[in-house]
């Protein structure tokens, strides 16, 4: 056994224990818990890179390492930790955005009193997601997956004094919740009828062949395969935790949190543990695709929701006016285009548009923050404008963040990786949606990014915060920089003349085609991307926006349809319609029920009890009652003398029952009672 | 010291912590969490017992301790909803001033 993967709990465990450190050091220690926190980042940073230079001489092997956790009935519940390429890329990545956002946050947060709690609940988070990454168990995936909604709760309502950010933290809680039951309900199942929640575990983990050929063959009533439900129910949790539709809008709310945050959860950790939890699971998920009469395959769904996520995103990002929302909704749609590209089969894509977007989403979050930094706290676009002579090095960084989600041609990342799932849509069989969901979302991707470039860095300073304004210090324009030097290099590393990602990803060397492959799909998204850009200039770039109340130019032409999205297609209120509705009536009938049902009964008995009671009393009366009353009047006498010790403190009760146990345990000590 | 002592001293220290906790606090909620611990130091022994015992079998030591945690967790629950209504009738939920079921 390699020893390194035995010890690659190390990776999660440092900054676990730098939230330790961060949890028991004194209100006051900014410098300790921020010290300790950057300092697990970096640690476990080298320890990825580490494994990641290790398993790339051997990327097809999958390397774990196993161990029972506790021995219950026959068998044994059994966690590991795993190290493939998949893993490895996924920790460098996670360990090394994190680092950076960690770095900007100590400018950020600088003023915050409560700066020490701040970095401990970060370190939290990067430690469960990095537990997400290298577990080789899915039970130990779903600690960690829960603890990353715990962390997320407690950072979205960081500033829980405000209404706003406390509800939204709920709302974000509760809904990935939702998904996390189908999770759960999918572990049990898998884990009986496999016997295993482990990856890989020489031969009898659940993504093996000899586990996955039985499952296969297995039907529920109605022609569905097991896996295919399996996956499903899996699936549900994913699209709880990655914002896809129709559980996505806890993603938007999330935004009430510290900036950093929203590029935390955005980019490296939260939103990116659904679509690595499929990725992980791919061959389960592909297991149905053998069979020749599925009524619906696993991946059919997955790429259903990803092509409407990734369209209903870009629509909505497109109607917004908060900096922050825009780029949420951007996530989403973004989402959607690593579902869609799971969904039509080709999880190296979907991992590809992973890493490049964690870089350029990271890097627009935190110039975003800049921005607002600079700026007091304004997020609305129309309040801001004219940056981009006073804060040079945010206005270039950004851009470069915009071009490469935009999509722009060969030089951004985030024209290879997205080329390169738009390539696998187009391969895919079973229908060309998804091909124009996505081709669909390219234009209005390119429009809401240069609408958002335009509305906050050209035209006049629309409010007296946005013409005060002024670069932010050092500290956090470094890891703007640093990102948009990965924003624009990592695509490098995917493009189709040098696939090197894809063929360490698969572990088998994957031929390399013309840098221009598939040249008229490469030629149309290029020419919609232009169209893109072009009709965002042509709105917002040729004639900036001159006062903040200015009316929008798209919404003057289409208002009703503009103020549908930006209500975000009335979601909110449909769920709060339907569901929020559903729920209260049931408590109103459960109430009902306590109320009149169980309640009358128990009074029923109740009135039966007194009536014999009285009866009881006549007899007692006539009968009995003379003899007893001297002796009863003493009892009464002594148990009012007893109930003085009945002081109703509970804590004289505790003393009493300790110094109790202290006294017996000196007589079973010494009293030689044994 | 062997494990088992060192395991058992422990388990003492811990509650020994939980008792001094849930004496020394005014808190209703840091009074429970002081018997959780005192709880908790009970199942460490349990375990332990179970562990360097010579016939352990899973179905004794680890059975009673799961047994031991679901019972904990409704017990706090229940405990943690006595809190909540002894704020909604006294805005405070401090121990001492709870004395409404003095005979």
């Amino acid at each position: 056994m390699e020893p390194l993967v035995a010890y690659l709990w190390v990776i999660p465990a440092l900054p676990l224990a730098a939230a330790a450190v961060g949890a028991a050091a004194p209100r006051g220690a900014r410098r300790l818990a921020a010290g300790a926190a950057i300092a697990a980042m970096i640690g476990a940073l080298a320890l990825s890179s580490l494994a990641l230079a290790r398993t790339l001489a051997a990327p097809a092997a999958h390397q774990y390492y196993n161990f029972s956790w506790f021995d219950l009935g026959n068998g044994a519940v059994r966690l590991g930790w795993l190290l493939d390429p998949l893993n490895a890329l996924m920790c460098v990545m996670v360990s090394l955005v994190g680092l950076l956002i960690f770095v900007f946050s100590l400018g950020y947060m600088r003023g915050d009193e409560n700066f020490k709690r701040f970095f401990c609940f970060l370190s939290l988070f990067a430690a469960a997601m990095l537990c997400v990454v290298v577990s080789n168990s899915l039970l130990l995936l779903f600690i960690g997956w829960e603890l990353v909604g715990l962390a997320s709760y407690l950072l979205i309502g960081f500033w829980f004094h405000r209404p706003a950010a406390a509800a939204a933290a709920k709302k974000a809680f509760i809904t990935t919740r939702i998904g996390d039951l189908g999770f759960l309900i999918g572990l049990v199942w898998l884990y009986d009828a496999t016997g295993s929640l482990l990856l890989y575990d020489g031969g009898n983990g659940f993504l093996e062949s000899h586990a996955l050929g039985d499952l296969a063959t297995q039907v529920l009533a109605g022609g569905l395969a097991v896996p295919t439900a399996i996956s499903l129910l899996i699936f549900c949790g994913a699209v709880g935790k990655s914002g896809q539709f129709p559980l996505h809008v806890w993603l938007p709310d999330a935004m009430e949190g510290p900036t950093p945050v929203s590029a935390l959860i955005h980019a490296a950790t939260m939103v990116a543990a659904g679509v690595f939890l499929v990725a992980r699971v791919f061959p389960l998920f592909s297991a149905d695709q053998e069979l020749a009469a599925a009524p619906l395959r696993a991946l059919t769904v997955v790429a259903g929701i990803g092509a409407i996520t990734a369209l209903m995103g870009a629509a909505i990002a497109a109607a917004q006016n908060d900096l922050k929302r825009i780029l949420a909704f951007s996530t989403v749609s973004q989402l959607g285009y690593m579902m869609l590209a799971l969904g039509v089969g080709s999880w190296v894509a979907a991992i590809f548009h992973l890493l490049t977007h964690a870089f350029f989403k990271a890097l627009l979050f935190l110039a975003a923050g800049s921005v607002i930094h600079a700026v007091h706290h304004e997020q609305d676009i129309r309040e801001i404008g004219g940056l981009s002579s006073r804060m040079r090095t945010t206005f270039a960084t950004f851009a470069v963040g915009m071009m490469a989600l935009s999509g722009v041609p060969f030089v951004f990342s985030g024209f290879w990786s997205k080329e390169a799932i738009l390539h696998a849509a187009s391969e895919w069989g079973p229908s060309r949606l998804p091909l124009y969901a996505g081709l669909a979302g390219v234009v209005l991707t390119a429009f809401y990014m240069t609408r958002l470039l335009c509305e906050v860095f050209w035209g006049p300073a629309r409010s007296p915060a946005a013409s005060h304004a002024r670069e932010s210090p050092a500290v956090m324009t470094v890891p703007l920089v640093v990102l948009a030097i990965g924003a624009v290099g990592l695509g490098f590393l995917g493009t189709p003349a040098w696939p090197w990602l894809q063929s360490r990803l698969t572990g088998a060397e994957v031929p390399a085609r013309p840098l221009l492959d598939g040249g008229a799909l490469m030629a149309l998204s290029v020419l919609l991307v232009a169209a893109g850009l072009g009709a965002g200039w042509a709105l917002y770039g040729r004639r900036p926006r001159a006062t903040a109340t200015a009316a929008d130019p798209l919404a003057a032409a289409a208002p009703r349809l503009m103020a549908f999205l930006a209500a975000r297609m009335r979601l909110d209120e449909l769920y709060a319609a339907t569901l929020g509705r559903l729920n209260d009536l049931a408590a109103a009938l459960a109430d009902v029920l306590d109320r009149w049902v169980w309640g009358g009964a128990v009074g029923l008995l109740a009135r039966l009890g007194e009536f014999v009671g009285l009866l009881n009393r006549e007899v007692d009366e006539v009968g009995l009652n003379t003899g007893f009353d001297t002796v009863s009047e003493e009892i009464r006498r002594a148990g009012q003398a007893y109930s003085r010790a009945q002081t109703g403190e509970a804590h004289g009760y505790l003393r009493t029952l300790a110094l109790a146990f202290v006294v017996l345990a000196l007589l079973v000590l010494f009293g030689g009672g044994r | 010291m062997s494990p088992l002592q060192i395991c058992l001293a422990f388990s003492s220290a811990l509650f020994a912590v939980g008792l001094a906790g849930a004496l020394a606090r005014s808190n209703s909620i840091l009074v429970l969490l002081g018997i959780e611990l005192m709880l908790n130091a009970a199942n460490l022994n349990l375990i332990a017992f179970w562990r360097f015992s010579p016939h352990g079998s899973p179905s004794t030591g680890v059975v009673f301790v799961v047994f031991a945690i679901a019972v904990a967790a409704a017990e706090t629950a229940v405990g943690l909803a006595l809190v909540i209504s002894i704020y909604r009738h006294q805005q405070d939920i401090r121990l001492e001033e709870a004395t409404r079921l003095k005979g």
